[in-house]
């Protein structure tokens, strides 16, 4: 979950770390009013929750009020990096000499907490060599001594007092440790002509599955649901159908321009399952993800939804050799949403190949309507192939 | 005997009056696996079908020597039951449950390095060694897992807990047993890698041969194939790389701190460049994989 960078500074702030003077705006007149009252040189910036927006032409300066209305006018509505922009911060312009980058994160190929900070702060970091990295442990608070030592190395060889950034420092990692977040980054942090850090930008990026701990940040700033991808109406009907029966899980669908629906297994086999039907130059006109061990009514319902498509004709249901699937369970819901449809499931039924317990049970019930089934004997690419070769069974 | 656990190795269940847990318990034992003991707090004094059930792993540890312990409690409650273990001294950590926050998977694992414990997961299904033990899942129940796992000669390290099944399975149908398959577990941070139990594999004498399941995402694939280019190994090795039309249909972009951290990290293609430049046979289908192992390949 990202945040916005207005929302990141104001949590920022409230820990002690001093931000821009700016407000949040949603027309012009307001972002001419707030230049005109500041009095100095603004940015106007997007808030959208995608990093590059200086890049995206998300980010403007404006020298007058003026200025900034027609700066906000431009961005107001704009597309940056996909997300229409319905708010711009119209910030202070700081002037500095020294601009660092400093962020608390997660290491996943070290599989530990670091914090990364440079003197080269600004958007092209990515690729800047001189970035210091502290590895710290979760275990314990963050000790002041160890940003103290950051801070010096950062530092080293400038007549720059130590105590604020190493304050700062000790706060960004402090609250990145209290909010189990997977991001908080500062960049640019900016050291004005009087010697004031003030953090310019920010990005914090929240673990999602560590939301059950942020209830008052998720409240504070309606964060349920953002960052989703807007759902497709045969997305959100899938979630409707998952969400009403607890057995099994369906997974996500995704739609594309072909004529045949993909009933598969998850995560790794539908990667998998995906990259064969290609292989085999397949035509998906969508697919569903299927685990754990769904009810018949579940099967049925996301066959439907498979099937109501226009241009779809043929289904393939291939799953990996299931741990905990029962086979006859998903060969009825099967069956039973291609007869709901009015359809011949021996016309519809590409292929269906699910290795696993109940196996026979299943094919039993397949045969019954004319469908062959297949297990393990049939290879996953093989299956693919099979599933592309016009729906005979 | 053959990495990490043997016939021998008694597990503990931590959530095992959780369904799914009751559940694997029973088709363990009826796998041959030496489930001795269970821990739910509030539900100790009961039995999950044979086993007892413990308030606490201390209580557990008062009656049996625990060697291995599997976490099946919901996410939030992870943490504390990994530590639980671990401050008993327990060695082999498998974590099944999954979103897991990411920091409390790190606390365990800096726990774990602490204590010289071995951490498997989280989001896994486990590891099975056929004919011997089962630590987790893996297979589903006792008949379809003994058809699917076969004894041999082949290790199978699996990001996806699916796949570590189908691959087993499409070994034994050519006729390759497994020395063990371990289901790595499918989260971005997970307590034992590829590069991670390489040594254990390249020390057992049962295994002969080794299979990756790899994923997008991550730099696990890249951290191995660079080690091999430095040590080879006496394995033969062979890999298959899902999701290359994950590449073509979406556009991954990471933020600035994860390209400082992980470089230009992860997509199945350089995946596939760096494993086959570090002499791993990449299988282009899935069911190439058997052939990929015979010698004269």
């Amino acid at each position: 979950m990202r945040l916005l960078e207005f929302e990141a500074k104001q949590l920022l702030s409230d820990v002690g770390i001093e931000v821009p003077r700016e407000a949040l705006v949603s027309s012009p007149a307001e972002a001419e009013a707030y230049a005109r009252g500041l009095g100095v040189p603004v940015v106007v910036k997007a808030q959208v929750p995608a990093g590059g927006r200086m890049k995206a032409g998300g980010v403007l300066f404006a020298s007058t009020p003026a200025d900034a209305a027609s700066a906000a006018r431009t961005l107001l509505g704009a597309t940056i990096r996909g997300y229409p922009v319905e708010q711009v911060a119209v910030q202070e312009r700081i002037e500095a000499a020294t601009a660092v980058y400093l962020a608390a994160t997660l290491d996943a190929a070290a599989r530990r907490a670091v914090v990364l900070a440079s003197l080269e702060g600004g958007i092209e970091i990515e690729t800047s060599a001189s970035v210091i990295r502290q590895v710290f442990s979760l275990r314990q608070p963050y000790p002041p001594f160890r940003a103290r030592e950051l801070a010096s190395r950062l530092l080293s060889g400038q007549a720059v007092p130590l105590a604020p950034l190493a304050q700062i420092i000790q706060a960004v990692v402090g609250w990145f440790q209290a909010h189990s977040a997977l991001l908080v980054e500062v960049n640019p942090l900016l050291l004005t002509r009087e010697g004031r850090w003030v953090a310019v930008d920010a990005h914090i990026e929240l673990d999602e599955d560590a939301a059950f701990r942020q209830r008052d940040l998720v409240a504070r700033f309606g964060l349920a649901g953002r960052g989703e991808r807007r759902r497709t109406l045969l997305e959100q009907r899938a979630a409707e159908i998952d969400g009403a029966d607890h057995r099994g899980v369906a997974g996500r669908v995704v739609e594309f321009d072909g004529d045949l629906a993909l009933l598969i297994g998850g995560g790794g086999a539908s990667l998998t399952i995906f990259d064969a039907v290609l292989d085999a130059g397949g035509k998906p006109a969508n697919y569903c993800e299927l685990g754990g061990n769904p009810s018949v009514w579940k099967v049925a319902e996301l066959t439907k939804l498979l099937l109501s498509k226009p241009g779809v004709t043929r289904l393939a249901v291939i799953m990996n050799v299931v741990n905990n699937t029962r086979v006859d369970l998903v060969a009825r819901g099967v069956i039973k949403g291609i007869l709901e449809t009015g359809r011949d499931p021996s016309h519809v039924i590409a292929v269906f190949r699910i290795p696993g317990s109940w196996e026979e049970e299943g094919m039993k019930i397949l045969r019954r309507y004319g469908v062959r089934a297949f297990g393990r004997e049939l290879s996953l690419n093989e299956a693919a192939e099979r599933a592309n070769e016009g729906g005979v069974t | 005997m053959s990495i990490l656990v043997s016939a021998d190795t008694q597990i503990l269940i931590q959530g095992i009056t959780g369904r799914e847990a009751a559940t694997f318990a029973q088709e363990s034992i009826a796998y041959g696996a030496k489930v001795v003991a269970g821990v739910t707090p509030g539900k100790g004094g009961t039995r999950a079908g044979p086993v007892p059930v413990f308030d606490t792993v201390a209580q557990a540890q008062a009656q049996f020597r625990l060697d291995a312990s599997v976490i099946s409690v919901p996410a939030p409650f992870v943490k504390d039951a990994a530590l639980e273990a671990l401050a008993h001294g327990i060695r082999l950590v498998v974590i099944i449950t999954e979103r897991v926050p990411r920091h409390d998977v790190v606390f365990i694992l800096e726990e774990a390095a602490q204590t010289g414990a071995r951490v498997i997961g989280p989001n896994s299904l486990g590891l099975i060694v056929p004919g011997e033990t089962r630590v987790g899942m893996c297979g589903g129940s006792a008949s379809a897992a003994r058809r699917a796992y076969t004894r041999g000669r082949v290790a199978v390290l699996s990001r996806s807990g699916g796949m570590t099944t189908e691959i087993a399975s499409l070994l034994t149908m050519a006729g390759l047993g497994q020395s063990v398959a371990v289901s790595l577990g499918g989260d971005p941070i997970i307590g034992s890698t590829y590069l991670d139990l390489l040594p254990l594999l390249e020390a057992d004498p049962q295994t002969d041969a080794l299979v990756l399941f790899a994923e997008p995402g991550g730099v696990m694939e890249e951290q191995l194939a660079e080690h091999l280019m430095q040590c080879p190994t006496r394995l033969r090795v062979a890999a298959f790389v899902a999701g290359r039309f994950a590449e073509r249909m979406q556009g991954v972009r990471f933020g600035h701190a994860g390209s400082i951290v992980e470089g230009t990290r992860g997509s199945p293609q350089r995946k596939i460049e760096r494993l086959t430049a570090a002499g791993v046979r990449v299988a282009q289908k899935l069911s190439e994989i058997p052939q990929l192992l015979s010698v004269d390949s």
